[in-house]
């Protein structure tokens, strides 16, 4: 096994705890924006897809890859447009309806 | 010198993707967060440009051109209703470039470099979670949409044949790490994932979405880390695992939230949640009915009132008139919240948006565990299109099926008003004793016909 795989290995365990010890931490009620979220961060797989699109390797790794980098760009824009979308309708209700009971979210 | 560049850059990409998703824990920091994801994004993307392996850049620049008009209007277009089909589809395309990059970096690795067991296996799972999540996204976004019949479409062995169809892929995948240069091995994986993906979604039922949805999330964040092991990219390893913990716990919350096992959910295996009801005969004799102008006066003249919210009210999109309801009561002085169950609505978190949207404050979104303990002081909880989620036999009779799922207690509250199209049974085919307790009335018809009512009888109270 080689040093640069363990490495992988030790990254990849570092990353899902912190993820677990984030995400867990997140109120249900953005539970809908951090899908959105998450996914579009997920389109970080375009830095797979454009070394594939960019390399020259033939026609055919060119094709998969150019439909790769659409994809993933799709995913990047659209994901985090519509995650402001929705984060900029969580509003908190103006003071006149908080009567103390309420003020400890 | 570049490739360290490069590597800061990523360095720096995954700070500010963590950062994010910390600031997601509150709604006040939660949009700044992500300003400064979609800044991670762009250091990532720039820096990537600069790799010593791309040589060209007009295939990328038609690629992200087509992606920029395709993403646009996902992003802007969608309506909050559709979110759960919209993030489906969304997970298609991700999974989808995985797919292709595995696929391509396969075949140049076979032509030249060579492959190693271990880049073998990464790029085997790449394909295999890959092209699962691409399937079964897709077929979620179908079902979602409406446009496969939404009811879970079941034959005989259906669970023994997935079973069957993966441990395949599994031996096919050891005989290619084995003998790496199998190219027709390598697309019967393909293949065969694919046929899974929708041989898994094909037998969940509409309501059962929001675990599916969570899980595809899962799977799709996996074969990013796939991916970057394949690669040698750690910055997709931090994603991926980010965003496949992300989908895990979704789905864990999820799946305790409908009363279905871990494991149930883990494999996928919610074809044989189709019970048929156990003890059907209901046995508080009769419900009461209320007409609009009664059930309006109780509202008109409550200190607090409780809005239970379920999956009728999406189905319905009754929220801006659930929205103009509340503040009708809340202007006569009387104190509004909103009761929100994990699972109303058709994906985690959905009735939250949905409210938000009508422009109902997060402040009034109470969670599960907290409007629990306020039922009690509560003068009329409003059921809307919801009912399992507040039916006490999860919490009273064994027998049930749908005993231990965690429910809204909205019995605890004094009176209680429900808004139903008709007489019949929940999702999970119960009976519902709320429906007959003596301190609650019926309010039949359509939920948004009823809301509107209930708003112009408030009005004139």
């Amino acid at each position: 096994m080689s040093s640069t795989l363990m490495i992988q290995l030790f990254v990849f365990m570092l990353a899902g705890f912190v993820g677990f010890q984030t995400i867990s931490r997140i109120p249900p009620l953005l539970h809908t924006p951090l899908m959105a979220a998450t996914n579009a961060i997920s389109g970080i797989s375009l830095v797979a897809s454009l070394a594939v699109a960019g390399s020259a390797q033939g026609v055919l790794a060119t094709i998969l890859g150019t439909i790769a980098v659409g994809c993933a760009v799709a995913n990047v824009v659209g994901g985090f447009l519509i995650t402001d979308r929705m984060l900029a309708m969580f509003r908190r209700s103006k003071d006149k309806s908080n009567r103390g009971e309420n003020g400890n979210d | 010198m570049t490739e360290t560049f490069i590597q800061f850059a990523y360095l720096v990409a995954a700070f500010l993707f963590i950062t994010a998703l910390r600031a997601l824990g509150h709604p006040d920091s939660a949009r700044r967060g992500m300003h400064s994801a979609a800044l991670g994004m762009l250091v990532a993307i720039i820096a990537t440009l600069f790799e010593a392996r791309i040589i060209t850049y007009e295939w990328i620049a038609l690629g992200a051109v087509a992606g920029a008009v395709v993403g646009y209007p996902l992003g802007m277009w969608v309506p909050m209703t559709a979110m759960p089909q919209r993030i489906a589809f969304s997970h298609a395309f991700g999974a989808l470039a995985a797919t292709l990059v595995g696929v391509a970096e396969y075949l140049h690795s076979y032509g030249e470099a060579g492959l190693s067991a271990a880049q073998m296996t990464a790029l085997g799972f790449e394909v295999l979670l890959g092209a699962l999540t691409v399937t079964g996204s897709i077929m979620a976004f179908a079902k979602l949409q409406g446009l496969l019949p939404g009811r879970p479409v079941t034959f005989r062995f259906q669970n023994m044949l997935n079973l069957v169809a993966l441990v395949f892929v599994v031996i096919l995948l050891m005989a290619l790490i084995y003998d790496p240069y199998r190219v027709d091995l390598f697309f019967v994986i393909v293949c065969v994932s694919a046929a899974i993906g929708i041989s898994l979604i094909l037998p969940i039922g509409g309501a059962d979405m929001p675990v599916v949805v969570s899980l595809l999330n899962s799977y799709a964040g996996l074969a990013a880390v796939a991916t970057g092991f394949a690669i040698n990219n750690n910055i997709l390893i931090i994603v991926g695992a980010l965003d496949g913990a992300s989908g895990f716990i979704l789905s864990i919350a999820m799946s305790r939230a409908m009363n279905r096992s871990f494991s149930n959910v883990l494999f996928g295996a919610f074809g044989s949640s189709s019970v048929v009801a156990t003890g059907t005969e209901s046995e508080g004799g009769e419900m009461a009915q209320v007409s609009a102008e009664d059930a309006a006066l109780r509202l008109a003249f409550a200190g607090k009132v409780v809005v239970v919210p379920g999956y009728g009210l999406a189905v319905a999109q009754a929220q801006h008139q659930a929205r103009e309801l509340g503040d009708l009561i809340e202007k006569r002085g009387g104190e509004v919240r909103y009761a929100i169950h994990p699972v109303a609505g058709r994906m985690p978190g959905h009735m939250n948006v949905l409210l938000a949207e009508a422009g109902v404050p997060y402040d009034k979104l109470i969670e599960m565990d907290e409007i629990n303990e306020r039922f009690h002081e509560t003068d009329v909880a409003v059921v809307v299109g919801a009912n399992d989620v507040v039916n006490p036999a999860a919490g009273s009779n064994p027998a049930s099926p749908i005993y231990g799922m965690p429910i809204l207690n909205v019995s605890d509250s004094r009176s209680v008003i429900v808004l139903k199209r008709g007489t019949g049974r929940g999702f999970s085919g119960v009976e519902n004793d709320l429906f007959f307790h003596s301190k609650t009335t019926m309010l039949f018809g359509d939920a948004k016909q009823s809301l509107i009512d209930l708003a112009v009888e408030v009005k004139g109270a």
